[in-house]
């Protein structure tokens, strides 16, 4: 059947992403982060790291000898290691259904490029190179501290040795480097990041996976800051077991509001922003906080169609067949006239845009919505994402650190009715309703 | 500091949420749309004269407009009644956003603008577009310069001389933005037509939102086709959304349809639906692949579903006359606006831009905003836009603007557009309400 794939086809050729760039320029960040927001969007996508397969085949790191460009044995090792990487993207992306693979290495001269190049046309992808340029010592020696101190490479060394060493480890590509050049690869598909965002150059975008790749990379940066997940306040319908709807805040909704408020001046944060839903319990809930904030549409909760306001009890009881199909595949189950978590995803990708390009920044929203942008910090798959844990009155602060996400929760009150519901046992359509009701939190 | 515990009100109109204590706060709250900009901003277009600057001026303007921000297109040969423009545009507090569009090709003239933005508070961003190639150049002149009132009596290949001439002139004054000197302003050069950009100091979201629409967008000529889905059962009997199939005149609408894109014989043509059955039965008819796009669905109108107009005055009075009172900002009570609608079809907008010929496959509410989006009308125009059934419009860019054809299938329908009712307030009577209903089973 034609236009089965419910989301738009973003590509038609699988598509290779070729980092570039020296040691210390960001590319393990920019692909790791990359990776973690194609997959969100629902483009299986995954990075394969070179430096992670020399560290797999060498076993132990000496120093940056093994990187100096008349090592022999060095160099036959790393094209060795990249000529492994390079298999298994094209097992990824011929085989396994991968559509974007990230080849994440210093890819620095021409050369290399070509043959990568060469690699990925034999093979029918398409390229894409994202060449990180930086000069900034401030910026590097940061990027070094970050990521390279905490690396297996220098686990016995102290900080000094190890900073020392990497430098040199720098300088051993620093001759050869060919940065992307606007005449001789005019013809290549890229975008050229220098300083950390400051400017792009960006050039032959090919289809639509590329365009929203360079507006993704140009929309992150690196300045620390934190954002601050919590839902609104307990509401009616929350202490009534009931889904959806648009309620106000139960009195204890309301002293979580006057919580979040001390807790927020407490935080100390300049230039905070919060946004949150058009729902009334959310608009509430910010109010107390007596600062100005932006309403989203988009952070409404997930709609429930015919089930909104529902009990799960009354849901099973007058849509038994629906209840047992959300918990055979809660990410991609709709409710009728409503909305599926893969649905809220899509909905919820501008203001995951908006929260890359701002700083700090306190979402007040809902439980499936929160779901789905914690899994989106914390790199959680579609299966794991329904099931994520949050709970009311608790603040989650995240702070990005090297790599990933720093999480912190902070739970404000416990007094609050729990609105979690695990999967249970039995998902079977046939099943009684005691078996389907067994994970439903108490209520009133 | 202790919160404050406030009474919130849902306004009427638009549904939003707000506190009904007067608020000693400055930024507003009851926007249906989150505002992203503080400080006003000039976009400031450079570059030799046929390097696509209206173009790109007049498209900028016409999409900023669309998604919600208020934004006019200054032109004037005269720099400083051209600034002048823009203060009062922005003093009046209706304006986000002045596209200034001259040649700009001089650093003096680009110095004097930034002081003026310093000086009055406002953002500055430059677009430069730069282009060698002698054919864009050539095909730019014939397109737009020849028919201006300049060369109404000229033959074509003296004219194209002439206004290269023209150019040349320009081109012994014009510095580009220089990359080094100029490093500290923010602004997107576009070379070649946008086979390169180099983008410098984005400030915030909407020069963000600038930069990748003008990525997107492309000159290569073709075709966007708008078409609704043939009639549904739903139509037939005079009920709003709903998701039900087509009745058998809107099968033979779809026939129709498909005999219709096939001679219109277009290479690649791609095929877009909704998520509702009445679409995608229409696609199914065309026998090629097609894709769907939940952000294609009619307007839901909550509550309304599947109601007759006359069933909404009977039990929604009041909801039916703030409607009619600003049809484009109503929220149905747990359903859309128009205004959201708009923000839903953005990235299908994006996508549009990108493309090439494309057949969208839509619905009433979802066919007039695409429409407003390419024939430029305003918020007030767009619900009353006349997109009948079994009606397709094609669209073809041409010059700074959408040339349409709109051909009807000759395949009856109902009339589902309803006007807009001289009374509209909400104490009116029901057959007043009614006047307008179009007729129904």
């Amino acid at each position: 059947m034609y236009g089965c794939p419910r989301r738009l086809c973003m590509t038609n050729c699988p598509t290779l992403i070729v980092t570039v760039g020296l040691p210390a320029r960001g590319k393990t960040y920019i692909s790791k982060k990359l990776t973690r927001y194609l997959n969100w969007i629902g483009v299986p996508t995954r990075e394969f790291n070179v430096g992670q397969y020399r560290r797999d085949y060498m076993k132990i790191y000496k120093s940056f000898e093994f990187f100096r460009p008349d090592n022999e044995e060095g160099l036959k090792i790393r094209q060795h290691c990249a000529s492994a990487a390079l298999n298994d993207v094209r097992q990824y992306l011929s085989d396994e259904g991968g559509q974007v693979a990230v080849f994440d290495a210093t890819n620095t001269t021409r050369e290399r490029r070509m043959t990568i190049f060469q690699f990925a046309k034999q093979n029918g992808f398409k390229v894409f190179f994202v060449e990180s340029v930086c000069e900034d010592p401030h910026v590097i020696q940061e990027n070094i501290v970050q990521v390279k101190l905490g690396s297996p490479d220098y686990t016995n060394c102290n900080t000094e040795e190890a900073v020392s060493d990497f430098m040199k480890r720098i300088q051993c590509y620093e001759n050869s480097y060919q940065t992307l050049d606007e005449v001789l690869d005019r013809d290549l598909s890229y975008i050229k990041i220098m300083d950390v965002g400051r400017r792009y150059l960006v050039n032959r975008v090919l289809d639509h996976i590329q365009s929203r790749i360079v507006y993704y990379l140009m929309n992150i940066h690196i300045t620390p800051r934190s954002i601050y997940l919590c839902r609104h306040g307990e509401s009616e319908l929350n202490i009534k077991g009931r889904i959806g709807g648009d309620s106000g805040l139960s009195a204890r909704g309301k002293e979580f509001a006057k919580l979040l408020s001390q807790f927020i001046a407490a935080q100390g944060i300049s230039d905070l922003k919060v946004w949150t839903s058009q729902m009334k319990r959310t608009i509430q809930t910010a109010e107390a906080l007596d600062v100005p904030y932006e309403q989203w549409k988009v952070l409404n909760e997930i709609d429930a169609g015919v089930c909104e306001e529902m009990m799960y009890e009354e849901i099973q009881e007058s849509h038994p067949l629906e209840f047992a199909l959300r918990d055979q595949d809660k990410y991609r189950y709709r409710y009728p006239k409503g909305e599926s978590y893969e649905d809220l995803v899509q909905r919820l990708e501008p203001a995951i845009m908006e929260l890359e390009r701002q700083e700090n920044v306190l979402v007040i929203c809902h439980q499936a919505v929160m779901r789905c942008l914690l899994a989106y910090f914390l790199d959680k798959t579609a299966e794991e994402l329904p099931y994520l844990k949050c709970p009311l009155h608790t603040v989650l602060k995240l702070t990005p650190v090297a790599y990933g996400c720093k999480v912190e929760s902070i739970c404000l009150s416990a007094e609050a009715v729990n609105t979690h519901r695990e999967r249970p046992e039995n998902v079977e359509v046939s099943r009684r309703s005691k078996e389907a009701l067994l994970t439903v939190p108490a209520h009133q | 500091m202790s919160g404050r515990e406030a009474r919130l009100t849902q306004n009427p109109l638009q549904k939003i949420w707000v506190p009904n204590v007067t608020s000693r706060l400055l930024r507003r709250r009851g926007s249906s749309v989150p505002q992203f900009t503080n400080s006003p901003t000039m976009i400031v277009l450079v570059g030799l004269p046929a390097r696509g600057k209206t173009y790109i001026s007049k498209k900028l303007t016409r999409y900023l407009n669309w998604i919600g921000v208020p934004t006019r297109g200054i032109h004037h040969a005269c720099a400083i009644s051209a600034l002048r423009d823009v203060c009062s545009y922005f003093n009046r507090q209706e304006g986000q956003v002045a596209v200034f569009d001259a040649t700009n090709t001089t650093q003096e003239r680009r110095e004097v603008i930034l002081s003026f933005a310093k000086e009055n508070g406002y953002k500055v961003f430059f677009v430069e577009s730069i282009c060698e190639d002698p054919q864009i150049i050539a095909e730019n002149i014939k397109q737009v310069k020849l028919s201006s009132p300049d060369y109404v009596d000229c033959d074509k290949e003296e004219a194209v001389a002439d206004f290269l001439k023209r150019i040349e002139c320009y081109k012994l004054s014009y510095t580009p933005l220089d990359d080094d000197r100029d490093r500290n302003l923010s602004y997107i050069k576009i070379f070649n037509v946008g086979s390169r950009y180099l983008v410098n100091r984005v400030q915030d979201h909407i020069q963000s939102r600038i930069v990748y629409y003008l990525m997107n967008i492309h000159v290569t000529p073709r075709s966007i086709y708008l078409s609704r889905h043939g009639e549904s059962e739903l139509n037939l009997l005079g009920r709003i959304g709903g998701d039900s199939g087509l009745s058998p005149r809107g099968a033979g609408f779809a026939s129709a349809l498909c005999t219709y894109m096939r001679d219109q014989n277009i290479s690649d043509l791609k095929v877009w639906t909704s998520h509702m059955k009445r679409t995608i039965q229409t696609a199914e008819a065309l026998g090629v692949p097609y894709e769907q796009w939940k952000a294609l669905n009619e307007i839901d109108a909550g509550v309304c579903e599947d109601m007759t107009y006359e069933e909404i005055q009977e039990h929604y009075p009041e909801e039916f006359a703030l409607r009619d009172q600003d049809k484009y900002r109503y929220r149905y009570p747990k359903g859309e606006s128009y205004e959201d609608l708009v923000q839903r079809l953005e990235p299908v907008i994006m996508e549009l831009e990108r493309q090439e010929n494309v057949l969208v496959i839509c619905h009433q509410a979802v066919m007039r905003c695409l429409l407003a989006y390419f024939l430029d009308k305003s918020a007030s125009e767009l619900p009353y836009l006349k997109c009948p059934l079994h009606t397709v419009l094609k669209l073809t860019p041409v010059a700074y603007g959408c040339k349409v054809e709109s051909l009807f299938l000759n395949i009856e329908a109902v009339n589902t557009h309803r006007d807009r009712p001289e009374n509209v307030e909400v104490d009116r009577d029901p057959e007043e309400a009614l006047e307008t209903v179009p007729d129904h089973i």
